[in-house]
C-alpha cells in the first residue's frame, strides 16, 4: 500500500437522480455543487476552485454544447477555466481523471470535477439513437445496432463461453435494486423479485427491461485538491491512491475478446499498480452496470472472480451488502440511474460517502478502500480509481 | 502515400455497392483491415494492397433487438450478430431471412448487400445483411 495519496477529496455533491422534469442540466448541476459547498464549509468557491472539468456526453439532448463554461458559471464559478470531457458514458470518469492531473501538475491546487446529462425529456427511440452514437457508425449504428443490442451481444457469448444464465443477470438487478431501495437519491427505490426481472418484457435478448439501465436526469461533483492541502478544508478526506484509463477498438466488433473488456483490464492494472493494491484490497467498488452482464463482466475484469466466474460471485451474494465485496451500494446505474455523464463522478460520490462513514442505512461498516470502473460505450474507454479513507 | 491510389473507406463502400467485400492488406505486415485505414496499426506502413474477401462466414454472437432507434423501428423486433469471416475478420451486421429461434451460434451465413440509398451527401455508408448460406 502507498503511503503517498495521488490527491484527496474533500467535498461532494450529488443532485436527486430521476426524472427532473422541468429542470434544465445547469439547474440539476447547480443542485450538485450546492451540496458540495455545503458538506465543505471551510472552501470558499469563488477563491478556492481553481479549475473544473465536466463530464457531458450528449448536445443532442438540450441542443447545448459548450458544457464547461456554462456549468462553471451556473455553479458560481466564472471565470475559471473549465473544459468539458467527453468519453460516452465515462465522460465524468475521464473528467475525474482529468482533474487529477491538473491537481497533480501543480497548475491548479483546488479543482472541481462533475458530470451532467439531462435525457428523459426526450423519446426512448431518440435516446436510443443519441447513446448509439457511442458506437461506430458505418458498421454498429448505420447497420441498426443499439446499446442494448450490444451488450446482448456480450451477454450472448458470455453464456455460450462460459455458462453464465440469464438468472445470473436478474440477479444482479435484484442486489441492485435492493440497495437502490435504501438511496434516497437513486432514480428507482423499490426492491424487485427474481420473478419480476426474469419475466419482464424483451429489450435485446437476452437482455430485458430489469437488465438495463435507467434513463435518467442527474448531476455529480467532487472537489480535488493536494493531499498537503486537504486538512485546511476538512478533517475527514478521502484519498485517491490509482488511477488508470484506458482505450479500445471504437467496434466491439474489432476486439478480440467479446466476454471482457481490454480497456477496463488495463486501467484495473494501472489503478492496482499505482495503489500498489490487490483486488483482495479493496472493501467496496462502484461499477459501470449499464446492463447486468456488464456487472458480472466488471467483477472478472477488476479481478474480483475469475473470468467466466461472475454471475457465481453474484449468485452467491458476495456483492451484496453484508457480502465479501459489496458492489454497487448506491443501486448502481440500473437503481440509482445512468445520466451518461454523470454517472463517472456519481460513483465517486458514492465512494466519498461510504468511505467517511455517511452512506446512513446503506453504510458499510468499517469500509477503508473503495474502487470505482467507469465505462464508455462498449468499452472504448474505462477508467479506473481507487480511493482510501483519509 | 507512395504515388499509389488510396484505398479509403470510400473506396470500401464503392466495392460494397458493387457486392464486393474489399480488405486493406498491409504490404508490409499482411495485417487485413476491415475497414481499409491510411496508416497499419500493427506496422505504421501506408502502403496496402486491395484483397476480396469471402461473403461467408461463421456467427460468434448475436442478439434480438426489440427497443430500436426511430429509423429501425418499423423493422423490430430484428437479429444483429458478429459473424467471422473465412479468413477470420469480424463483420456486424442484421441476420434476415431465419426465424429467431433458428439463430444459432456457429451457423454459416453469407452477406448479402443492399443498393445504398443516399439519406444526405456525407456520410454515405451502405447497408448489408447477413442470411443463411
Ligand atoms: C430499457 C429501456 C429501453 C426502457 O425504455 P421504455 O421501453 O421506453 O420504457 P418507458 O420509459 O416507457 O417506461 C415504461 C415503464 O418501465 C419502467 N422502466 C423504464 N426503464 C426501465 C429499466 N431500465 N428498468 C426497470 N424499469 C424501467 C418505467 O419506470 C416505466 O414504469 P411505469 O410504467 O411504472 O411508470 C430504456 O430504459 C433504456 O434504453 N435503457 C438503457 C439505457 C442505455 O442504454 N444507457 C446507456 C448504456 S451504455
Ligand atoms: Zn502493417
Amino acid at each position: 500500500m502507498k503511503d503517498k495519496p495521488l490527491v484527496s477529496l474533500i467535498s461532494a455533491g450529488l443532485s436527486k437522480f430521476g426524472k427532473l422534469e422541468g429542470l434544465y442540466a445547469r439547474e440539476i448541476f447547480a443542485e450538485a455543487a450546492k451540496e458540495a459547498y455545503e458538506r465543505c464549509p471551510k472552501l470558499d468557491p469563488k477563491k478556492d476552485i481553481k479549475a473544473l472539468y465536466v463530464g457531458h456526453m450528449g448536445e443532442s439532448y438540450e441542443h447545448q454544447g459548450h458544457t464547461g463554461a456554462t456549468m462553471a458559471d451556473w455553479a458560481g464559478l466564472l471565470h475559471i477555466p473549465a473544459t468539458r470531457t467527453e468519453a460516452a458514458c465515462a465522460s465524468s470518469g475521464a473528467a475525474l481523471r482529468t482533474a487529477l492531473q491538473a491537481v497533480l501538475s501543480g497548475l491548479s491546487d483546488v479543482v472541481m470535477v462533475g458530470g451532467v446529462e439531462k435525457m428523459t425529456h426526450r423519446s426512448t427511440a431518440d435516446v436510443t439513437e443519441y447513446l448509439a452514437m457511442a458506437s461506430d457508425f458505418p458498421f454498429e449504428q448505420w447497420q441498426g445496432m443499439t446499446f442494448p443490442g450490444l451488450y446482448a451481444l456480450m451477454a450472448t457469448a458470455h453464456m455460450h463461453e462460459y455458462g453464465t444464465t440469464e438468472k445470473d443477470m436478474a440477479t444482479v438487478a435484484v442486489k441492485n435494486h435492493y440497495h437502490g431501495s435504501l438511496n434516497p437519491k437513486a432514480h428507482m427505490q423499490k426492491e424487485i423479485t427474481l420473478e419480476t426481472a426474469m419475466t419482464s418484457r424483451v429489450v435485446a435478448w437476452p437482455l430485458k427491461l430489469y437488465d438495463c439501465s435507467l434513463i435518467t436526469d442527474g448531476a455529480s461533483c467532487l472537489i480535488l485538491t493536494k493531499p498537503e492541502l486537504a486538512s485546511k478544508f476538512t478533517d475527514t478526506p478521502v484519498h485517491i491512491v490509482g488511477s488508470g484509463q484506458a482505450s479500445d477498438t471504437i467496434g466491439l466488433y474489432e476486439r478480440e475478446s467479446l466476454t471482457s473488456l481490454a480497456a477496463a483490464k488495463l486501467a484495473a492494472k494501472q489503478a492496482y499498480e499505482m495503489a500498489d493494491m490487490k483486488p483482495e484490497d479493496i472493501n467496496i467498488a462502484e461499477v459501470h452496470d449499464c446492463f447486468t452482464i456488464a456487472e458480472i463482466i466488471a467483477y472478472e475484469d477488476l479481478g474480483f472472480c475469475k473470468a467466466g466466474e461472475g454471475g457465481k460471485l453474484a449468485e452467491e451474494g458476495e456483492t451484496r451488502l453484508g457480502g465479501r465485496i459489496p458492489v454497487n451500494t448506491s443501486g448502481g446505474l440500473k437503481s440509482k440511474g445512468h445520466p451518461v455523464g454523470a454517472t463517472g463522478t456519481a460513483q465517486a460520490y458514492e465512494i466519498f460517502l461510504q468511505l467517511t462513514g455517511q452512506a446512513e442505512r446503506r453504510q458499510v461498516k468499517d469500509a477503508e478502500i473503495g474502487l470505482t470502473h467507469n465505462v464508455g460505450g462498449s468499452g472504448a474507454t474505462a477508467t479506473v480509481h481507487i480511493y482510501r479513507r483519509g | 502515400m507512395s504515388g499509389k491510389e488510396q484505398f479509403t473507406i470510400e473506396r470500401l463502400c464503392q466495392g460494397l455497392s458493387q457486392g464486393k467485400l474489399l480488405g486493406g492488406k498491409c504490404v508490409k505486415c499482411r495485417k487485413i483491415h476491415f475497414p481499409p485505414r491510411p496508416l497499419c496499426d500493427k506496422c505504421f506502413s501506408d502502403r496496402f494492397e486491395q484483397v476480396e474477401i469471402s461473403p461467408n462466414g461463421k456467427l460468434l454472437t448475436y442478439t434480438i433487438i426489440h427497443i430500436a432507434p426511430s429509423q429501425f423501428q418499423a423493422m423490430a423486433p430484428y437479429a444483429m450478430g458478429i459473424v467471422q469471416m473465412e479468413n477470420g475478420l469480424k463483420v456486424p451486421g442484421m441476420i434476415r431471412d431465419v426465424a429467431a429461434d433458428k439463430i444459432k451460434i456457429g451457423m454459416s451465413l453469407k452477406i448479402m448487400f443492399e443498393s445504398c440509398i443516399p439519406t444526405s451527401n456525407w456520410p454515405q455508408w451502405p447497408r448489408y445483411y447477413f442470411k443463411p448460406a
